[in-house]
């Protein structure tokens, strides 16, 4: 089948069609994903085209959500859920990382747990509180869950079909302020096809390795063509799984570039970022030309719309830390080179 | 007719017009706390059928469970546990509702059911795996039909309420069963689990064991009227059965299993009962309960109680008896040996089972212990 342009969120409705055609086991699960076809319209057309038995819409209750998908992945279902947005998955917090990510070491293998959790999440929609928030490092911490975020329309299509075969419980975050991006969407699987856990090159370049994933990596995408003007080459990794993370795609870039600059529009404290500066500087330190950098959210609340460009990384924030890894100018000490 | 019945009333309040008032106490009770049998109009059917054989078999239950759990009670107190939840005076409540069940039913318990998980054929040294801590799992729930229990209060009537929409999707009439106690009914996802019942119609039951305490609040601390009541509000019909007598348990659950299986949907049982021990080994209710109350409920204990009936039946022998308690002591005996028998699992296994497929960041950490382990003597 040839590629067709489609949008993020398009694309992963079809990933969802796919996976409901070919499984008679998925069930998709979620507030308002009926009728209405999900509140970014993901899942439009498909309880019409699967019946609401397949594509259930659900009491108001998030927990009731996961908890009722654990007993169906029980039953030998493959439950996709869907959050409508980031902030309210906190009400699901215990069935999330207590029972699903816990059930198959709890019975030592016997019962998987195929869940797939949908969670659109991220700014830049210019929304209020609890809906522009970028929660994944609560999972990327809690062992017996995999994590991965999408930055294209393809790699939506292709992830969400590889989360929902996969046997473990897959949180799937989707860049909302990317959901209309246009792209070329294969549905065939090759021997192209990236495994669930691979972070991909999207960028090659020699000077800075700068790792973004989600909704920063058209960000970052756009910071190494501009640096590019100045002379400087920026290899830019998707990371696309962030449990596990590929660190050894991240480690070989830095060795050929020394430097590294991660972002995330999540908080910096015990972030992802941390954890990533930690375990490359751990396995590659003498490669390293500078202090990794991280370009990340504040630690404080997701503010309010008018004031969320001073919290979200862009571009030129992006740039500073990579004139800052080069020693070309430092932002935060004053001092330059 | 009788499922017509309890559809329409909630029992939990009122009695209906034309139901025998029974004792009076709003309780379904087939069995004195002296071993009288009460007629129940509406609840003999459920039970007409159980035979001389099987009474004494129940009766033989309530022995062993309770024989079993003093034999872990006395492991803990030796070393050998780390911890152990009593089900001493529930094991009516447990042996009576887990008997009613088929084999392709299934169980979602909390950590205090283990009659119910001996009923369900759990061997018996699966059953202290995980008080042991030599295990995360005491058994494969699939062999038995019996989920491992959840420790986190109330968290398991969500799963059980998604395992039987999973039945009814599936055209069967198999019926899952939530275990729980009076401390989880206040929360969240027992009561969530409760609308998505009702409004999936989903073919599950609601087994609440009221034994009165939530380690030491009181059972009015949680709410102000009988458990059984709140059911309702949510579309559920419920009942307040006696916890003490095997038979009313038994045919509150039949009652209920049948209008899951006959497309009903879902039901809240209270089984009442008292939670004679402490909470765990760990607990002291000296610190909280008073003991004129406990006197009081141990006056309606569930053995007792069936030993009068089944002597005043004739069918309990002196000879029956010792060789029930002659049973219940060798499969102490087993247990306590299946127990010390249980080895400490070796050092990598606790990399074992977190993910069904290989996850590249626990691998790297599983084989860089493995040599952290191996540069010792001996090696890991």
């Amino acid at each position: 089948m040839m590629p067709t342009q489609l949008t993020m969120s398009r694309a992963i409705g079809t990933g969802l069609r796919r996976a409901l055609a070919d499984d008679p086991k998925v069930v998709l699960l979620g507030e308002d994903i009926g009728k209405l076809g999900g509140v970014f319209r993901v899942t439009d057309g498909l309880q019409e085209e699967f019946g609401p038995d397949r594509v259930m819409d659900t009491p108001l209750a998030e927990a009731g959500i996961l908890g009722t998908a654990v007993g169906l992945a029980f039953r030998g279902y493959r439950p996709v859920v869907e959050i409508q947005f980031d902030g309210f998955i906190y009400p699901a917090f215990d069935q999330i990382v207590a029972q699903v990510a816990k059930m198959h070491y709890r019975t030592a293998g016997a019962v998987t747990m195929p869940i797939t959790i949908r969670v659109p999440y991220g700014g830049g929609i210019g929304a209020v509180e609890h809906h522009s928030e970028s929660p994944e490092a609560y999972f990327t911490h809690t062992s017996g869950l995999r994590v991965v975020s999408c930055s294209n329309p393809q790699d939506a299509h292709t992830l969400i079909r590889q989360a929902i075969a996969s046997d473990d419980p897959v949180l799937f975050f989707e860049p909302k302020r990317r959901y209309w991006m246009k792209g070329d969407v294969d549905e065939e699987f090759g021997a192209q096809t990236l495994s669930m856990e691979a972070a991909r090159v999207v960028r090659e370049g020699t000077d800075v390795t700068l790792v973004a994933y989600g909704p920063l990596v058209a960000t970052a995408l756009d910071a190494a063509t501009a640096a590019s003007d100045d002379g400087i080459s920026i290899e830019v990794i998707d990371l696309r799984s962030l449990s596990p993370i590929d660190f050894g795609t991240v480690e070989a870039s830095v060795r050929r570039t020394g430097r590294l600059v991660i972002t995330h529009e999540a908080q910096q404290f015990g972030g992802l970022g941390a954890e990533i500066a930690a375990s490359i500087t751990d396995r590659c330190f003498f490669h390293l030309e500078a202090a990794p950098a991280r370009v990340t959210g504040f630690d404080v609340p997701y503010p309010p719309a008018k004031l969320e460009e001073h919290f979200l990384p862009d571009l030129d924030r992006l740039l500073d830390a990579v004139d800052r890894v080069l020693g070309r100018v430092n932002s935060l000490t004053g001092w330059k080179a | 007719m009788l499922r017509a019945t309890v559809v329409d009333h909630t029992l939990a309040n009122h009695a209906a017009e034309d139901e025998p008032k029974g004792t009076g106490d709003e309780l379904v009770q087939l069995l004195t706390p002296h071993g009288e049998r009460v007629s129940n109009r509406l609840f003999d059917p459920w039970i007409a059928d159980v035979s001389p054989e099987q009474l004494l078999g129940l009766y033989e239950d309530l022995v062993v469970v309770r024989r079993i759990d003093t034999e872990a009670t006395a492991l803990q107190r030796q070393g050998e546990l780390g911890l152990w939840p009593p089900l001493l005076g529930q094991e009516a409540a447990q042996v009576g509702s887990a008997r009613s069940l088929r084999s392709d039913d299934f169980v979602f318990s909390s950590y205090r059911e283990n009659a119910v998980a001996y009923c369900r054929g759990v061997e018996l040294v699966d059953l202290v795996r995980v008080w042991r801590g030599t295990a995360s799992s005491g058994w494969n729930p699939y062999d038995v039909g019996m989920a491992t229990p959840a420790v986190i209060i109330g968290a398991q009537t969500l799963h059980a309420t998604g395992y039987a929409i999973g039945c009814a999707k599936d055209g069967v009439d198999s019926v899952a069963v939530a275990y729980f106690g009076d401390g989880a009914t206040s929360q969240g996802d027992t009561n969530e689990a409760m609308v998505f019942a009702a409004s999936f119609h989903a073919p599950v039951i609601f087994f609440c064991q009221n034994n009165q305490w939530a380690i030491s609040e009181p059972v009015t601390l949680q709410s102000g009227l009988p458990l059984a009541a709140r059911a309702p509000g949510f579309g559920i019909p419920s009942l307040r059965v006696d916890g003490n007598d095997v038979l009313a348990v038994m045919a509150a659950m039949r009652c209920a299993l049948d209008r899951a299986r006959t497309g009903g949907g879902p039901t809240f049982i209270e089984a009442v009962t008292y939670r004679m021990g402490p909470h765990t080994t760990s607990d002291d209710p000296s610190r909280y309960a008073d003991p004129a109350e406990r006197e009081k409920w141990a006056a309606k204990d569930p053995i007792a109680r069936m030993e009068a009936y089944l002597e005043g039946l004739g069918l309990l022998t002196d000879e029956a008896k010792a060789s029930v308690a002659s049973t219940a002591d060798d499969i102490a005996r087993r247990f306590r040996a299946g127990c010390l028998s249980l080895q400490d699992p070796a050092p990598l296994t606790v990399f074992d089972n977190v993910y069904s497929t290989p996850h590249s960041g626990l691998e790297r950490q599983k084989s860089q212990y493995a040599a952290y382990l191996a540069g010792f003597e001996g090696g890991a």
